[in-house]
């Protein structure tokens, strides 16, 4: 794992959430992926040890859990940030000047693309199209969306969430 | 009825219009009419359409047409409602449209023939009721009572409706082969994965419309003797989902899902499953793969899934706009679907406009509009005067078709004569700034990493030749780069198991084939024609128009400006990343890129 999950630490994983999800949305075929989206949910990414109590409680194993896990995108084996930050780098985004604006964020929260800050406030992460093309160059915080972006804006955004936080 | 004596207000509630503010303007609507003590039904609709315009606001007064206010953000509310909802009158200047009236955007509808965003808009899609007023239902309750299941694919067949997903299959055929299989368990599955980084047409109609597309696949459930459905939907909808889950248990509890409907003998349940990020899931065998909690992976076909799919039973897949397609087609007749469009491609298409035109939003047009339509009359033109260059169309499997070519019919044969193809609708407008090697190399760099690996053309030769784009537009070029991409290009092709693959190419060939000399210029010159490359370009200060206002010093990252104030100011070439974001702060367009 690369020094940037080292220096912070999880904690213990609180094992409960996982049962009641394994009781709600295991058994019938095809439930892996609903309870890996689930436990997703719960954790806000996939610890290992929770990778492992599914596999055991879905009787397969651990390596097919794990490569379900890393083919979809959706899947994180990292934890992340209080906000993520979701630039879009769809089709329209990308003429649009998607590239700058990833880097204006990068540049804003002193990470490089796919990182968390060190206050654990903010990742950043690139996607393809979140589907309001019109409004493009779009990036996403959390569940708000925010269109027509430019490097001074980007600026703006995260300052706002910085004052909100109180950092 | 309350409709006639209550006002009702309609707040477009999309994902672009929630972008755009549309909740806010929602809760001061609702604020505004308390503090008024007005009275008035408020309720949420799906994409008017007009993306380019929101937030949109319908008002239809008692006994009125409705008429849609643009651009309604919430500071625009109280006028709102004082002048509209209390006196009733108009506000001319905010009218997008309404029946009888000359509104900002009438010739935005002008050229459009709605079937499949018949409703969108239009209704609140979490309220069934909306929908049945509308006639919705009728269609499936027509199906079950009045035609047997090879009637109900006959009509399929005359309306000649064609898979909207992009392969452009014939429906009816298709159905006809899952109805001929016998098996006491099949499928219907809704492909609603949406794949294409560009294109949200499926979003929108799953958003604004959820039952029309629930009622496509039932009378398909019962036109090949399916019992359950799945709707594979994209997990990046969430408000799609949250709707498709409202209107399944509405229907339920209505009688249209679930078991002997509408008192007949045809059961029939439906499930979402979400997807989990990966494009190529949305092929589909794929995609199944997925459902069944595996890798997404596709299988060589044959088996087709009609014979052999989900959990090895028949199972028919179609797209969105497909099942969406099919209640209007049984209600109003195949031939009467014919009757639109061209030979070969009958009916409607919906399009998701965007990029470099000025509106961007859900056009819907019959079948042989000419993109020169869509993009001028529909689209309004090019933003800010520039020149039109190109369209592409179909994403990562589609191609670039030039500016000349814009009368081309929009069909498939005229499609795939340019070396591009329908699509399942993403129509992104491209202008003099766009660079084209650069957009194929996006699309490489998409469908790279998208593979998922199981065939090594796919997987190695699309690295291969995004390695070949990267190193083009980053100036380094090589003599006979360009035989190199169309020779991997023609390899990758052939030896691949699915569409992906066999279609990655598609981007780079269509860019080849019409804007070869941008690529030799890249290659030869090291420029790039459209100034869009960063390692080929350079900001300067324009000395004529610099007033040494020294924001531009501020903002750089790199302190890359240099200038006293009220000075000319420059730029160190050396230290500048080309971050652009001078050029974005200069009030005074002094900054200049070459
Ligand atoms: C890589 C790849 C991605 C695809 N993505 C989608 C998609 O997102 N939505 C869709 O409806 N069809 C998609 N298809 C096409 C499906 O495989 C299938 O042909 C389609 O769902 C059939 O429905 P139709 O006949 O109604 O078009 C994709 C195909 C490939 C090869
Ligand atoms: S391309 Fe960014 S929202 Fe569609």
């Amino acid at each position: 794992m690369e020094p940037a999950c080292q220096e912070w630490s999880p904690g213990p994983v609180d094992l409960d959430r996982l049962d009641r999800v394994l009781a709600e949305h295991a058994g019938g075929g095809g439930s892996l992926i609903p309870v890996l989206q689930h436990a997703q949910d719960a954790y806000g990414y996939l610890p290992r040890v929770v990778i492992e109590r599914i596999a055991r409680a879905l009787g397969v194993s651990p390596a097919q859990v794990f490569g379900v896990a890393t083919f979809y995108a959706q899947f994180r084996l990292k934890p992340v940030g209080k906000h993520v930050i979701r630039v879009c780098h769809g089709t329209a985004c990308h003429v649009a000047g998607a590239e700058k604006i990833s880097e204006a964020f990068s540049r804003e929260l002193c990470v490089p693309d796919g990182e968390t800050t060190p206050d654990r406030l903010f990742t950043l992460e690139s996607v393809a199209c979140v589907g309001c093309c019109s409004l493009a160059p779009v990036a996403m915080v959390g569940g708000e969306t925010f269109g027509r972006l430019d490097g001074p804006r980007v600026g703006k955004v995260v300052k706002d969430f910085r004052k909100r936080e109180g950092a | 009825m309350s409709e006639a004596v209550k006002t009702k207000i309609l707040v477009g509630l999309g994902a672009c219009g929630i972008a755009a503010g549309a909740q806010k303007t929602l809760a001061s609507l609702e604020e505004g009419l308390a503090a008024r003590g007005l009275v008035a039904e408020l309720g949420p609709a799906g994409c008017m359409g007009m993306c380019y315009r929101e937030p949109l606001v319908e008002v239809r007064r008692p006994g009125q047409p409705g008429v849609v206010y643009m651009e309604l953000t919430a500071d625009r509310v109280p006028r709102l409602l004082d002048e509209v909802v209390r006196d009733g009158r108009r506000i001319d200047e905010w009218v997008a449209r309404g029946e009888g009236l000359t509104g900002a955007e009438d010739s935005f509808f002008a050229k459009q023939h709605r079937i499949v965003l018949r409703n969108c808009g239009r209704l609140d899609p979490e309220r069934i009721e909306e929908y049945l007023a509308q006639g919705g239902y009728q269609a499936l309750g027509k199906a079950l009572r009045t035609l047997t299941p090879a009637a109900v694919i006959e009509e399929i067949k005359l309306s000649g409706l064609r898979g909207r997903g992009g392969a452009g299959f014939p429906t009816g055929t298709k159905w006809s082969f899952a109805a001929a299989q016998k098996s006491a368990e099949k499928y219907i599955i809704c492909n609603a994965d949406e794949g294409d980084p560009g294109a949200f047409m499926d979003r929108s109609v799953l958003e604004s419309d959820p039952h029309a597309v629930l009622e496509g696949m039932l009378i398909a459930g019962y036109a090949i003797g399916a019992t359950h459905g799945y709707i594979y939907c994209r997990a990046e909808y969430p408000i799609a989902i949250k709707r498709l889950r409202i209107a399944i248990r509405q229907a339920e509890a209505g009688g249209f899902i679930g078991e002997r409907i509408l008192g007949t003998d045809f059961s029939f349940h439906v499930v979402i499953k979400e997807g989990a990020g990966a494009f190529v899931c949305g092929e589909e065998t794929a995609l199944m793969a997925s459902i069944e909690g595996r890798r997404g992976m596709p299988r060589l076909r044959p088996p087709f899934p009609a014979v052999e799919g989900l959990w090895r039973k028949p199972t028919n897949i179609n797209n969105v706009e497909t099942f969406a397609n099919v209640p209007w087609i049984l209600q109003n007749g195949g031939a009467a679907y014919a009757a639109l469009g061209t030979a070969k491609s009958k009916g409607t298409k919906v399009f998701a406009l965007a990029g470099k035109v000025n509106r961007g939003g859900l056009v819907e047009v019959p079948m042989g509009a000419t993109i020169r339509e869509v993009v001028m009359d529909i689209g309004g033109g090019i933003r800010n005067g520039r020149r039109f260059k190109a369209v592409q169309m179909g994403g990562p499997s589609g191609g670039c078709i030039p500016a000349e070519l814009a009368d081309t019919p929009i069909d498939y044969e005229s499609l795939n004569q340019t070396g591009a193809i329908m699509g399942s609708g993403g129509m992104l407008v491209l202008d003099d700034t766009t660079c084209m090697v650069d957009v194929a190399r996006f699309f490489l760099d998409f469908t790279q990493k998208e593979s998922c690996g199981k065939c090594t053309f796919c997987r190695v030769g699309t690295k291969r030749m995004l390695e070949i784009l990267e190193r083009i537009t980053h100036g380094h070029g090589r003599e006979g780069d360009i035989a190199l991409l169309e020779e991997l290009a023609a390899t990758i092709k052939r030896g691949s198991l699915c569409g992906l693959g066999q279609t990655a190419p598609n981007p780079v060939l269509t860019t080849i084939r019409y804007f070869r000399a941008e690529y030799e210029a890249h290659i030869r010159e090291h420029r790039c024609p459209a100034r869009s490359c960063r390692a080929l370009i350079a900001y300067t200060v324009l000395a004529d128009k610099c007033t040494g206002c020294q924001v531009c010093a501020r903002a750089c990252p790199v302190h890359a400006i240099s200038g006293e104030k009220k000075g000319l100011h420059s730029i160190d070439l050396a230290r500048c990343t080309r971050c652009g974001l001078c050029f974005d702060k200069c009030r005074f367009e002094a900054i200049e890129i070459t």
